[in-house]
């Protein structure tokens, strides 16, 4: 992939690209092959990136009207809604953004999973998608603190609390993370200085992560590696390009009838209340997005032990390539791994739903069974599926259907 | 191909499985049914009734605003184009209508003056604890984003002002507590504030209960949602714009992508 061997027509383009080869750069994501077979799945990495610079573009003008300061920043929204020149537009394209940003990351991870894309060679992008996707969630969360309303002040309170189940040293890093001893001020300004600051970094880790694919190549829906470039890639320019603009037009489509017509519905009304420390709300609910971990992080009833879960939860994604051991890469192929895929689909479905649920009786007991099922998955199914299963034959290429329409009846029998 | 169609069924329904539960899960505890009204700011191309607003505006000043604040609106809103669109000389005079207090002047010393179109609304108390105090202990929220503050939101409104109710037999209300069947435990610390009759309406409008009731409660819509008219307004012309470009690159692509043969 590295070998650069574009040369500009231009004189001064040879003389630029001599010192800095930006234009064999561009040149090379012209060029770059891919799987001529690949899905709409496959979309949603462009889908993400154009989601991280609609975040940050928008994010940076919020902030030119924003104030952090525990008793202006209600009214700053407020003002930004009412007052500034499409201020409306820009917050809900901001904050509806955010939760469009989760859904296709959630389409994307878990199409790596079906298609085993974060197998070899692949783990190293794996890992880095599993940094971003963490850097995600803190960012989102300190995002929502800064309006400052009744679930910014309660969910910030919520979840900084389970520091203070670390052992020994568990109160001071707590009053040390707010900067007091309860959520205030000092603690709205720190989480806007790093809202500002981790889009950044993760916008660092996407371009490791696309250097990272680049290597490769991509994977495809058959899973079998090809040669690149070969007869089963064509050059990204422009047959990829247009059906990523194609797949990133629908879902603007969908994001856009949110930001229009339906803009609250994905909020919490009572962020629309400001932040009073002397009055908990009914219920306390972290975004949708973040549901399924706020599941498992209520599941036990000992705090120190929830948090366990909750990081183990996360961390445990990065050791999947060597949990999945399977040479198959996708669940096409993978009869028994396809079963699995979907019940851990429905469990992470389930979760969420606990998850917006009071941790109580039968919520909390389905709660407990979809955490358990879902260190199960990881650590006992994947590796016990994956030495067991009988796989499918794989085709030779990725256009060779493999199986004709009669031998794929007989398979399913 | 080796893709079945079942395969893409599910795909298909567990992203819309996916979707169903994103937006469910904001709704997940609607308690009792709220009265429903067919407002017309509703849908994409929902727009206020301007008369409607104008007299909300009148109940909410002659009634509610004794008592509740409206702490982020101005004067000059109601002239503003997208809500009541009061003249320019109506805000003028319905702003001079108020007494604002202003300085220091030149001496170091407050004083009054009649209110001008870019005074924020005039609060009925100081503060909040104030308010409380006066309204045996209960806080009659600022009723600047209340609607969008509340679940159900302008249905909420109107339910909660439509409510009020004889209590069944053996409910136990304490002193200053009144029944309201949409209130949280059904029970409110504000008495009904509207009665047939309770404002003369400027343009003669008959104001019984239910008109008054739906009359604020679109003026609270506004209030909380100043930009509604626009949003929608926009809205369908991007969103037209963006289905025809949609249509437009899908085809493109697809000639782009005829020319390609899936079986080498
Ligand atoms: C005499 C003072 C007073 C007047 C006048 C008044 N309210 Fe209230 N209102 C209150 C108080 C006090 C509360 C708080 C009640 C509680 O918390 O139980 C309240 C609460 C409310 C609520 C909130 C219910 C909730 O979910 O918290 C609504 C809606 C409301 N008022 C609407 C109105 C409207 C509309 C008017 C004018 C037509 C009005 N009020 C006039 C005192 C008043
Ligand atoms: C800001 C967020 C992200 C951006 C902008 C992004 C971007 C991309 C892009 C452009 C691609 C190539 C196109 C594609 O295959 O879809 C890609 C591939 C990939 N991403 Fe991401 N990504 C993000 C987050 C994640 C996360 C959170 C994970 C996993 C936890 C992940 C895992 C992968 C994997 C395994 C591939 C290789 C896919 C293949 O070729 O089959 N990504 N990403």
């Amino acid at each position: 992939m590295s070998d650069h061997t574009y040369t500009p027509s231009s004189k001064f383009g040879k003389w630029f690209n001599d010192r800095l080869p930006l234009l064999s750069l561009s040149a090379h994501f012209r060029e770059y092959p891919t799987p001529k077979n690949l899905n709409y799945w496959w979309t949603f990495g462009a889908i993400l990136t154009f989601c991280l610079v609609a975040q940050i573009a928008t994010g940076i003008v919020l902030a030119m009207h924003y104030v952090a300061h525990a008793d202006l920043a209600f009214d700053s929204i407020e003002h930004i809604m009412r007052d500034v020149n499409y201020g409306w537009l820009l917050r809900y394209l901001h904050s509806n953004g955010s939760s469009m940003f989760f859904l296709a990351v959630y389409v994307h991870i878990f199409r790596s999973l079906f298609y085993g894309s974060h197998k070899s060679p692949r783990e190293i992008i794996w890992i880095l998608g599993v940094l971003i996707y963490i850097l995600m969630m803190a960012t989102a969360f300190m995002g929502y603190v800064l309006p400052w309303g009744q679930m910014s002040f309660w969910a910030a309170t919520v979840i900084t609390n389970l520091f203070t189940a670390i052992p020994l040293i568990g109160e001071s890093i707590t009053t040390w993370f707010w900067g007091g001893y309860a959520v205030d001020n000092p603690t709205l300004n720190r989480f806007y200085s790093l809202h500002y600051l981790v889009p950044f970094l993760i916008l660092g880790l996407v371009i490791l992560h696309i250097w990272a694919l680049h290597v490769p190549g991509n994977n495809n829906p058959t899973g079998i590696e090809i040669k690149q470039p070969s007869k089963g890639t064509i050059p990204f320019h422009p047959h990829i390009t247009i059906k990523d603009l194609f797949a990133l037009l629908v879902f603007l489509i969908i994001f856009l009838g949110f930001v229009f017509f339906s803009p609250d519905v994905l909020g919490h009304p009572d962020n629309y209340i400001p932040a009073n420390p002397m009055v908990t709300p009914y219920h306390i609910v972290p975004e949708w997005y973040l549901l399924p971990f706020y599941a498992i992080l209520r599941s036990v009833p000992d705090k120190l032990g929830g948090v366990v879960l909750l990081f183990a939860s996360l961390l445990i994604l990065l050791a999947l390539p060597w949990l999945d051991r399977s040479k198959v890469r996708s669940a096409v192929f993978r009869p028994i791994y396809k079963q699995f895929f979907w019940l851990f689909v429905i469990d992470i479905l389930v979760l969420g739903y606990m998850g917006a649920m009071p941790a109580e009786g039968t919520y909390l007991l389905i709660a407990r069974i979809g955490t358990a099922y879902y260190f199960l998955h990881f650590l006992i199914i994947l590796p016990f599926v994956s030495l067991v299963e009988k796989t499918d034959p794989l085709p030779a290429s990725i256009s060779e259907p493999v199986l004709t329409e009669k031998d794929k009846s007989d398979v399913s029998e | 191909m080796f893709q079945n169609k079942f395969l893409y069924f599910k795909a298909n329904l567990a992203f819309s499985l996916f979707f169903l539960f994103i937006i469910s899960s904001t709704n997940l505890f609607a308690d009792t049914e709220l009265l429903k009204v067919n407002w017309k700011f509703q849908g994409i191309t929902g727009k206020f009734d301007r008369s409607s607003l104008q007299r909300g505006y009148q109940v909410y000043n002659e009634v509610c605003s004794s008592c509740h604040s409206m702490r982020l609106l101005s004067y000059r809103n109601l002239g503003e184009k997208g809500g009541p669109e009061f003249s320019a000389d109506q805000v003028k005079a319905i702003a001079a209508t108020f007494e604002v207090t202003d300085g220091p002047d030149n001496q170091g010393e407050m004083f009054t003056r009649p209110g001008k179109p870019s005074d924020k609304f005039v609060l009925p108390y100081p503060n909040v604890q104030a308010s409380t105090a006066a309204n045996g202990g209960a806080y009659p929220p600022d009723m600047s984003v209340l609607v969008k503050a509340r679940k159900g939101g302008a249905n909420y409104i109107y339910s909660v002002l439509m409510g009020y109710d004889e209590p069944p037999q053996d409910f136990k209300l304490e002193e200053g507590v009144y029944y309201n069947k949409y209130m949280d435990g059904n029970k409110i610390k504000m008495s009904k504030p509207l009665l047939d009759g309770s404002v003369d309406y400027v343009d003669g409008t008959n104001a019984t209960e239910d008109q008054m009731a739906k009359d604020v409660t679109v003026f609270l819509t506004w209030a909380a949602d100043p930009h509604l008219e626009a949003r929608h307004k926009t809205g369908v012309k991007v969103l037209i714009f963006l289905i025809i470009l949609t249509g437009l690159v899908y085809l493109s692509m697809k000639r782009l992508w005829s020319r390609i043969d899936p079986e080498v």
